[in-house]
């Protein structure tokens, strides 16, 4: 039987007269990596800070591997694992302080960190930068330090607020094989908040926060299998026209662009009609169609619903 | 415990050296208040320029010049042949006073009759023109005397009966009177407190700032230990930067140290409490550094002007004085002065010390009492 390593229940939390959380509930089990995904001011970062211990619960309860976060708040933390938003390393310490720090701050022995560092700054790749400041690495390596600093006490669960956010394609995967690697490796629970769509596919549950709501949650099948058959891809030129043309049908609900093909969600059991109809339409105007078939709906399919209400 | 403690005041010093601006100003910021205070916020006057016309030309005349000169207050810059010549002295500041020694002086004098001198003044800065009027006054007054006494005794009488009230002045602690005697202990105090409220509130509000702070939260460090381990580093700088004022003092302005060093030590130690804890209540206010700056200096600005730092508690309106009470610098340059111009022990300054701890206690409650480990 696998354990429930976060249980958040109904949490509440404002700021003054903004709501930024209105009872959110929602429980990672042992070896799963969720993803919360909701657009900016949707109330992620101010979960996950909750989860961590650094802001007050107002209502609700959470409780991180069986410890209650707001009676047992030390004891939480010691499972937990934080990349922050921005990330948070000092800037004017080399990379091998920043390690030290907060691995003596945190109370491990020398013997122990010194071997954990190292295996650390090997695995995120930094084990040739040891010497070098943290405010002169890139941005990229910067964010895998403070993952370096986040694991140095071997915690049980990982929280991770925007990791990837503001870093080049190519760290996004190098991060996000790393990820994957702990998760099988040293056994981690991951609790991650991303605006990316591709990321939030990666990841085990999906949850969708929306003006402090949680909204749904499910694996990224369950939620995609949602609109199954109401999608559609269309490819052709010109664009205005097949856009103007799609809006134009009742039974098409939205049109949004993805890259150079067009995505179109269908009234229930629509699609059939849409797709002879649209063609006519199309080429009676003189316009071209590559492409008009029903698709696998994307996660981003999902969510422009589920934000409409 | 002690050893995450110790981690903490580690980093914060490996941060304070690597900023080696910072590390500039809070070293040679003091001593270089101390020498602007020293040498030019002083209120002693001396070598106030004079211009001199001497209508009479006698050796009477010659004889007052003589006295005028004698007393460094004045410095006998001009000798002129005219009232305008003067006038133009004064009016372009290069003579800040004139002496006027009417022609048929010397014949007043020697036929016994009352001389007129006129003493010539520009007022436009009062603190020098108070100076020099007094000063002006006094030498006239000691000379006629002379003259009165040398004319007396000529006649054979003796000089214990000609002045049966001999008024001696003797001025303690600080005989010389020098400015810089009474600034120095006012400038340790103030380095104090400008310096830890300062430091520690931005110390604190830079990891804020820097999102530094988020990450310290989620170690198990107990509050008291991260605010023990932010303050300590700023606690020894300090008393650095005090030690450092006192050495300078000493050797710039031969300010003597009347009193126990340890004394001084342990209050200054005693009201450092009190700026650490102010520092700790800004930094619970202030969201980024130029914010603790400002209220900073907000806090600052009363303790200078209400604590009799430049301008006596005695010289203040009551209402100003009551104010005075709420200052805690106030009650610590009470003590300094007492300790380094008089030496004066606990048994006179114990109402200060009194007053202080509670100010303390006060002040470290409400710090302690608003200062989370949290971001809200
Ligand atoms: N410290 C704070 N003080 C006031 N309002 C806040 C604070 N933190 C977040 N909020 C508000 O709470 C809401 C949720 O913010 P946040 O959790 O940062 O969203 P997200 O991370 O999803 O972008 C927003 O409306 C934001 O303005
Ligand atoms: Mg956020």
């Amino acid at each position: 039987m696998t354990e429930t390593l976060i249980r958040v229940s109904g949490i509440t939390k404002n700021f003054g007269v903004v709501r930024a959380l209105a009872g959110v509930s929602l429980w990672v089990k042992e070896g799963e990596i969720y993803g919360l995904v909701g657009p900016d001011g949707a109330g992620k970062t101010t979960l996950i800070r909750l989860i961590c211990g650094a802001l007050r619960l107002q209502a609700g309860r959470i409780s991180l591997c069986g410890f209650d976060v707001a009676d047992e708040t030390e004891r939480a933390r010691e499972q937990i694992g934080y990349l922050a938003q921005r990330s948070a390393v000092y800037e004017d310490l080399t990379v091998l302080e920043n390690l030290k720090f907060f691995a003596e701050v945190r109370g491990l022995p020398k013997e122990e960190w010194a071997e954990r560092c190292r295996w650390l700054l090997e695995f995120v790749g930094l084990a040739e930068f040891t010497g070098r400041r943290a405010g002169q690495l890139s941005g990229g390596m910067k964010q895998k330090l403070a993952l370096a600093v986040a694991l140095i006490h071997r915690p049980r669960v990982l929280l991770l607020d925007e990791p990837t956010t503001g870093v080049d394609p190519l760290t996004r995967l190098d991060f996000w094989r790393l990820i994957i690697r702990l998760v099988r490796g040293e056994k981690l629970t991951v609790l991650l908040s991303t605006p990316y769509m591709d990321e939030a596919a990666r990841c085990t549950r999906v949850g969708f926060l929306h003006k402090g709501h949680l909204i749904c949650e499910g694996t990224p099948r369950e939620l995609r299998s949602r609109l199954a058959g109401r999608i559609l891809e269309l490819i052709g030129e010109p664009a205005s026209l097949l856009i103007d043309l799609s809006r134009a049908d009742r039974q098409v609900e939205d049109v949004q662009r993805f890259g150079n093909s067009l995505h179109l969600r269908v009234q229930e059991g629509q699609a059939e009609m849409v797709i002879r109809r649209l063609n006519e339409a199309i080429r009676k105007a003189g316009g071209r169609v590559h492409r008009l078939q029903l698709v696998e709906p994307l996660l981003e399919d999902v969510f422009i619903v589920l934000s409409e209400g | 415990m002690i050893n995450r403690l110790i981690s903490l005041i580690r980093k914060e010093f490996i941060q304070i050296v690597r900023d080696p601006r910072a590390l500039a100003i809070t070293f040679l910021m003091p001593v270089m208040m101390l020498i602007l205070l020293g040498y030019a916020a002083t209120n002693d006057v001396r070598n106030i320029a004079l211009a001199v016309l001497d209508q009479d030309q006698s050796p009477a005349s010659r004889a007052l010049i003589a006295a005028y000169r004698a007393a460094d207050y004045f410095q006998l810059a001009y000798v002129v042949s005219s009232e305008e010549e003067m006038r133009q002295l004064i009016d372009n500041n290069s003579a800040r006073a004139g002496l006027i020694i009417p022609p048929d002086y010397s014949e007043q004098v020697n036929s016994g009759r009352s001389a007129q001198v006129a003493f010539v003044l520009d007022g436009s800065d009062p603190t020098v023109a108070n100076t020099a009027l007094s000063a002006a006054i006094l030498i006239g007054q000691s000379q006629s005397t002379r003259i009165v006494t040398q004319r007396l005794e000529r006649l054979g009488m003796s000089r214990a009966a000609l002045s049966p009230i001999d008024v001696r002045t003797q001025v303690w602690y600080n005989p010389g009177m020098v400015s810089a005697y009474y600034m120095i202990p006012a400038l340790i105090g103030q380095i104090l407190q400008f310096l830890t409220t300062l430091l520690t509130a931005t110390s604190i509000v830079r990891e804020r700032e820097r999102g530094t702070i988020e990450q310290l939260i989620v170690t198990p460090l107990r509050p008291w230990e991260l605010v023990l381990g932010k303050l300590a580093p700023y606690v020894i700088i300090s008393f650095i930067d005090m030690l450092e004022v006192l050495i300078a003092g000493t050797i710039l302005f031969r300010v003597p140290i009347n009193g126990s060093l340890i004394l001084l030590l342990t209050m200054s130690a005693l009201f450092l409490v009190t700026t650490l804890g102010i520092g700790l209540l800004i930094s619970t206010v202030a969201n980024t550094q130029q914010e603790a700056m400002l209220t900073t200096m907000l806090t600052l600005l009363p303790s200078i002007f209400l604590s009799g730092f430049f301008f006596p508690l005695a010289a203040m309106p009551v209402w100003l004085r009551a104010i005075s009470y709420l200052i805690p610098l106030r009650y610590f340059l009470i003590i300094a002065r007492g300790i380094i111009l008089k030496g004066v022990g606990i048994a006179s300054l114990w109402s200060e010390i009194v007053a202080l701890i509670i100010f303390a206690v006060l002040v470290m409650s409400a710090a302690a009492s608003r200062f989370r480990k949290s971001l809200d």
